[in-house]
């Protein structure tokens, strides 16, 4: 059950995010999901509801959307989704795929501050989260 | 406009910064780590206790951690190799992180140790996510298991630098379709390195030890393509 361990980091991470723009509240997180990330997004939204409790995020909807795995073959030159389970296997040649485009995700896309609680200058508007180095 | 955060970056950043820092010192110091994740009931357990028995026979200075939820029976297993083991008992918690573990070897392990065997928690879907820190991660599963495991599991299968298919003896009373199994590892995990194993028969003895050495060696290690995935 390590989704309670990736909730518990969105939470912190959007808090610190909330915290730096004066903002009181949060509607929605959104979070890009890849199917190859390991990530259950039926258990990571029931431990965010129980990670938000106590926090800015308490009453915050947590909205998932799952990446479909893609791979590329280069000397092919092509792209394909890799389905589940996944197949990294060039459909063309059967040769190893050089990379995996997409797939193993885990990224909040956008956040939105509660409406009656966003800092002066920035009312519901989409969160900028600062990325941190 | 909303700029984009690599949640991967923020959460598993945190977890894969304490292993390249971990990696970092152990490597400093001769020490390379072997993180074995299975299923429970595979026989990373078997396996380990023998490959340590060779290590010590070998003379390479190993040791070995392992982790479950709870009992300390297979630090008493291991022990019986002779080499140093510590039990992690993690009440509960499904999988190891790098900070943990960083924690668990400060003051325990020896300076001299060579090769520092992980015994992960049994389980094949979280500890996929985390990198320990190790050069060499290996996943275990037996022919009692089902040809599809790597299809099932396709994280963990995915990010292995070696498989390791445990009680090969049973094979025959099992069915196990070795030929299939050796298919779905390469789908999912192209070029990675098959073998069989037995604690019973001796099958494959060594062979982790020999690996391992020469992963500490600098010999070049298999890198999945699924580890390969863009930022």
């Amino acid at each position: 059950m390590h989704e309670m361990s990736v909730a518990l980091s969105v939470v912190d991470q959007v808090e610190q995010a909330a915290r730096a723009r004066g903002a009181l509240g949060v509607q929605h997180v959104h979070l890009d999901i890849g199917e190859l990330a390991g990530v259950v997004s039926d258990s990571l939204r029931f431990c965010f509801g129980l990670a938000c409790a106590g926090t800015l995020l308490e009453g915050s909807e947590l909205v998932t959307r799952s990446v479909p795995g893609s791979a590329r073959c280069a000397p092919c030159g092509r792209t394909w989704d890799t389905g589940m389970p996944p197949d990294m296997l060039c459909p063309d040649c059967r040769a190893a795929a050089t990379e995996l485009v997409a797939g193993r995700e885990l990224r909040i896309t956008e956040v939105r501050w509660a409406a009656d609680t966003a800092a002066p200058g920035s009312p519901a508007q989409p969160a900028t989260i600062l990325e941190e180095s | 406009m909303c700029r984009v955060v690599d949640l991967q970056q923020a959460v598993l950043a945190k977890n894969t910064m304490a292993a390249g820092i971990l990696r970092s010192e152990l490597t400093a110091r001769g020490t390379t780590v072997v993180n074995l994740l299975s299923s429970p009931g595979s026989g990373k357990t078997a396996l380990l206790e023998r490959e340590l028995t060779i290590a010590r026979e070998r003379a390479v200075p190993a040791a070995a951690l392992t982790a479950d939820l709870a009992t300390e029976n297979d630090a008493v297993r291991l022990s019986r190799s002779g080499v140093p083991v510590k039990q992690v008992l993690t009440d509960g918690l499904c999988h190891l992180e790098a900070d943990m573990l960083a924690g668990h070897l400060h003051n325990w392990l020896p300076e001299d140790t060579r090769l520092l065997f992980v015994e992960n928690v049994g389980n094949l879907v979280c500890p996929a996510s985390y990198d320990l820190g190790e050069t060499l991660r290996v996943v275990l599963a037996s022919v009692t298991e089902g040809e599809d495991k790597p299809l099932k599991y396709p994280t963990a299968f995915g990010l292995a630098h070696l498989v390791i298919v445990t009680k090969a003896d049973l094979a025959g009373p099992a069915e196990f379709d070795e030929a299939a199994f050796r298919a779905h590892v390469q789908q999912v995990n192209p070029g990675v390195e098959v073998v069989l194993s037995s604690v019973r028969s001796g099958q494959g003895a060594g062979l982790l030890v020999e690996r391992a050495l020469a992963a500490a060696e600098g010999a070049e290690v298999h890198a999945p393509v699924m580890a390969q995935a863009r930022a």
